[in-house]
């Protein structure tokens, strides 16, 4: 069964076709990486895969399942989950709350049991609590757990993204430019994660990334895009030395 | 200065932090009830509208202030609640039915408003509720079968279950247990994933869908809970007011409503009360300064000799006899709120209790952000 | 005016509710306005205001020719409403302009601009009738006060509230608009004013009336417009002003001095409102709430033209005034009111982005 794929994937943004016949797919259970310059459609892919966009053409299949034309807020539920490149955190609420939201995909109480607080939905917000502490515990982020986001400075928010995407207990993790606007430690602790994230979490990986230290040492295998066409796959030192990848990006 | 230690999950989850803050809340209950006993009927009667006022207070609060959702003709969903009440009684309804008609209706419009506001953002949501207030308004005036028109339509005084609750401290007491019921149910809204949902679609639509929050269906829910409460203000409302007439219910009551939520302080539940106790009282306070001052002011000048004492108290008193000063008034504490303290008067609230809490160690930056530049909203 | 029982309700402003019955000639000649049209017939009392809506002009009884034919007849009361409603959507065009003014360069909803057109209206009253200048000395000096007062305004008051939510700061200007009605209600009291102009004749075409009125306030709007397009296409100051509007931090970044370019936006904004006062007091009389009825459909018109859109303030401003005079004199009482904001709502269930709109997005 195919875990993830994307077929002949294509979007037009009025005279602009920003995703040209993109075609990849993801094994269950491996790092895979996007890169390309940008303006590559890289994100636009991202949006297509979390359903905010509709593509023009191409298929999406997820766990054997046609996923084209679900609706964005059913994805959570069949396992996605996804990181913003320019954070989308909820600013005027504590960071506990915004990782408590995540669990939305595995809501199980109905409205009036919620409006009375019946013992039932006070013990699956004990339960929830208790997921999300996992993860708190993970990225250690204990110490900021009743600040508002608005007051937290920029790593930890980038951390916070990728809590929040974690607390969906998701099957399937797009992280969009995780390492962007970190420096050095950071980004080795980013590596750390990922690769936890990975082999602990038993989490599949679909990535987009500009550090490529950072994509040699975490990805099983990479995808590069140019002007929303797909240049080469492979393993990174595959992609890196491809001659049409150094021309269009990697330089040299 | 006290710490909160916890040991458990259930504290973050409780409806109050510790035994001291409960015991405070019991405290200002018993006041609460205990008030009637020692004020006057006037002044009983003036309370019992800073509990209808708190009810739509927590009305608009839900919606304004965790779903971001403005709405600019709420007083249309109060006449509605009013007026369905005002009818069922007339034709015989025992009131708890006519009440739980009068919810429901308000709550089916609510939803009905709603759904168009699904596919509208912010300032056109604005106008459309608008809208749809004027619409409703013309309704109360054209449907004289139901709402008498101009002739207005009076309003009986409750009798539940063959009790009758008409007199100021029963309906006093009606009243605040109304409102403590909705602060109740909406503070469990809150804390559970309903109330997270409508949070994360005022501060950021696209990334609550990919949390799989379903928006079309929470904002109809936000609408229709609000709806439904603001139609249990309005049938208290139309017994406060004894006599319904379609000019009540105008865009000026629902600016004043949207006043009472800013000025309580955006994004609490205390806010709302505050609020509430803020428009309620405000005006009342206005007419008694409007004797007292010229008459303490001129005694002080009797007594110390200064003529200037007493010539600006008559001045005060004379502006504040003139006709549309109130809204001047309520004007000028808005503006003066959104500049001076945007929080709130709840948010000042907190700042103080922070003050004596940390005294001496108090910062006054605890609550300042840095320098915000503009954020575009069109693009939400 | 605050009652024992109702006394903790309303805000009592001495509005005339725009469902209260209608009032006699607030000219005072005596005449009901639920007499024909023309039945006042003092000189210069070319209509009577209806003071539920803004210039609901009624026919004057003009000299002309009358049509013989009941066709001929109806062919000329549908000229003249049509005529009447531009006038009418003119106004509201203008008002929608300022609104929309200010809402592209500072995304606020300026909900003072009606009271803005009141104060304006009300200084041309001083300037003209008080201290006896000429028509249109007074027309200059209250755009000229008025637009230095909208400037000031943003300096002092609106530069406070950068960075709070959009909401907040829309509540202050409501709040504002209040302030403004109470400072005219003490300085001026609540009576009615005229405001005597020159336009006062009327001319006859193919027996429709065409009052000197109502085509001053289209030729006015159109001399606005006309300015005010070639300003903002032509003009690197026009420019600047839409790049602030889009990335306030980038164009401090270009060099562009922003909180100037807000203060003159203002500026303009209140000046376009105090000409729109000028030209309507004629039509409906000056008083405190002139401005409160013809701000919310102004605003009515903006949403449908488009928020956002100068033409399509001005298009929404027309459609309004038409559909409010075709829906006044074809469809039953009360609907005069409701209609436009029927054909709005309508519009916006269909196009949420109102006429010339655009739907944004924000792109993650």
């Amino acid at each position: 069964m195919t875990f993830f794929a994307a077929e002949g994937l294509t979007i037009n943004f009025g005279g602009i076709r920003a995703v040209d016949a993109v075609s990849f797919d993801v094994r269950q259970g491996e790092v895979f990486t996007i890169i390309g310059p940008n303006g590559a459609g890289k994100t636009t892919i991202f949006n297509l895969i979390s359903r905010i966009y509709d593509p023009t053409a191409g298929r999406l299949i997820f766990e054997g399942r046609d996923i084209t034309r679900v609706p964005p807020h059913r994805i959570a539920a069949m396992g996605i989950a996804r990181t913003f490149q320019n954070i989308e955190l909820f600013e005027h609420a504590t960071l506990l709350d915004n990782l408590l939201l995540a669990r939305h995909a595995h809501k199980q109480s109905g409205f009036l049991g919620e409006m009375l607080f019946l013992p039932s939905v006070r013990r699956m917000e004990i339960e929830h609590r208790e997921a999300v502490e996992k993860v708190i515990d993970f990225l250690d982020l204990q110490q900021y757990r009743d600040a508002y986001i608005v007051n937290l400075p920029y790593g930890v928010r980038k951390v916070t993204e990728l809590a929040r995407a974690l607390c969906t207990a998701p099957k399937l993790l797009l992280l969009d430019e995780p390492s962007s606007g970190l420096n050095v430690e950071e980004t080795e602790d980013m590596a750390f994660w990922i690769e936890d994230i990975q082999k602990l979490l038993g989490i599949t990986i679909l990535m987009v990334e500009h550090d490529m230290k950072l994509v040699s040492a975490v990805s099983d295998r990479v995808l590069a895009l140019n002007y929303g066409q797909p240049l080469a796959t492979g393993t990174p030192q595959e992609v890196q030395s491809h001659p049409e990848v150094i021309r269009a990006y990697l330089g040299g | 200065m006290r710490f909160l230690f916890k040991t458990s999950y259930e504290q973050d989850i409780r409806l109050f932090r510790d035994r001291v803050a409960a015991g405070w809340y019991a405290l200002l209950a018993l006041a609460v009830v205990l008030l009637p006993t020692v004020l006057s009927g006037y002044y009983v009667g003036e309370i019992t509208w800073v509990f209808i006022y708190g009810i739509c207070g927590v009305s608009l609060m839900v919606l304004v202030g965790y779903t971001g959702l403005l709405s600019l003709g709420h007083a249309a969903f109060l006449g509605i609640g009013a007026y369905a009440h005002a009818y069922f009684l007339h034709h015989g309804f025992p009131w708890l039915a006519s009440l739980g008609l009068a919810i429901l209706i308000s709550t089916v419009c609510g939803i009905v408003v709603g759904l168009p506001a699904l596919r509208m953002t912010g300032i056109y949501l604005a106008i459309a509720t608008l809208a749809f207030g004027v619409i409703i308004q013309e309704v109360f005036t054209r449907w004289e079968s139901v709402t008498h028109g101009f002739a207005g339509m009076a309003v009986e005084k409750p009798v539940i279950f063959g009790i009758p609750l008409g007199s100021d401290s029963a309906f006093y007491y009606l009243c605040a247990a109304l409102l403590a019921v909705t602060l109740w149910l909406t503070r469990n809204l809150l804390r559970a994933p309903t109330g997270r949902a409508w949070i994360a679609i005022r501060d950021s639509e696209i990334a609550a869908q990919s949390m799989g929050v379903n928006l079309a269906v929470y904002k109809s829910i936000a609408f229709a809970y609000s709806a439904a409460l603001m139609g249990l203000a309005g049938a208290l409302f139309a017994h406060k007011i004894a006599y319904l007439a379609p000019d009540i219910f105008t865009i000026l009551l629902s600016i004043q409503l949207l006043l009472l939520v800013i000025v309580g302080g955006l994004g609490s539940l205390h806010g709302a009360v505050f609020g509430a106790v803020f428009v309620a009282l405000l005006p009342p306070i206005i007419a008694i300064l409007r004797d007292s001052i010229p008459a303490t002011l001129s005694d002080v000048a009797g007594t110390t000799g200064i003529a200037l004492v007493g010539t600006v108290g008559r001045v005060i008193g004379d502006f504040l006899k003139k006709p549309g000063v109130e809204a001047g008034i309520f004007g000028l504490i808005l503006v003066l709120v959104i500049l001076l303290e945007p929080l709130g008067m709840y948010g000042r609230w907190v700042k103080i209790k922070l003050y004596f809490s940390t005294f001496p160690l108090y910062k006054r930056n605890t609550f300042r952000r840095q320098k915000s530049y503009m954020r575009s909203e069109r693009l939400r | 005016m605050t009652g024992s029982g109702e006394g903790a309700i309303l805000i009592r402003i001495t509005q005339p509710s725009p469902l209260s019955p209608l009032s006699p000639c607030p000219a005072a000649c005596g005449v009901s306005t639920r007499e024909p049209p023309g039945a006042c017939e003092q000189p210069g009392h070319l209509l009577h205001p209806n003071l539920q809506s803004p210039a609901v002009p009624i026919l004057a009884r003009g000299s002309g020719t009358r049509p013989r034919s009941d066709r001929g007849r109806k062919l000329t009361t549908f000229l003249q409403l049509t005529l009447n409603g531009l006038a009418v959507g003119c106004i509201y065009g203008l008002v929608a302009l300022g609104f929309v003014l200010i809402y592209k360069a500072t995304e606020l909803v300026n909900f003072a601009q009606g009271d803005l057109l009141m104060l304006g209206a009300f200084v041309a009253y001083m300037a003209v009738v008080l201290w006896g200048l000429d028509y249109w000395v007074g027309f200059l000096i209250a755009v000229v006060v008025i637009a230095a007062f909208g400037a000031l305004l943003d300096m002092t008051v609106l530069r406070r509230v950068i960075g709070q939510p959009q909401f907040a700061v829309v509540m202050l200007t409501i709040g504002l608009g209040a302030m403004f009605r109470t400072f005219a209600s003490v300085t001026w009291g609540s009576e009615i004013y005229t405001l005597p102009t020159p336009f006062s004749g009327v001319t006859n075409v193919a027996g429709v009336t065409l009052s000197h009125q109502y085509l001053s306030i289209v030729a006015g709007t159109l001399i606005l417009c006309g300015v005010l397009y070639a300003f903002f296409t032509h003009t690197r100051l026009g420019i600047a002003m839409q790049a602030t509007s889009q990335n306030q931090l980038a164009a401090y970044y270009m060099g562009i001095p922003v909180k100037l370019i807000f203060s003159l936006v203002w500026a303009i904004s209140a000046g376009v409102a105090t000409a729109a006062g000028i030209l309507l007091a004629p039509v409906t009389l000056i008083d405190i709430n002139m401005g409160l009825a013809v701000a919310l459909k102004a605003f009515a018109a903006a949403v449908l033209g488009g928020f956002g859109s100068i033409p399509g303030a001005l298009a929404g401003g027309i459609t309004i005034g038409l559909i409010e005079l075709y829906a006044g004199a074809t469809l039953p009482e009360g609907f005069k009111d409701t209609a436009p904001y029927i054909v709005l709502l309508a519009m916006l269930a269909v196009r949420p982005q109102g006429m010339f709109g655009t739907l944004g997005r924000k792109k993650v």
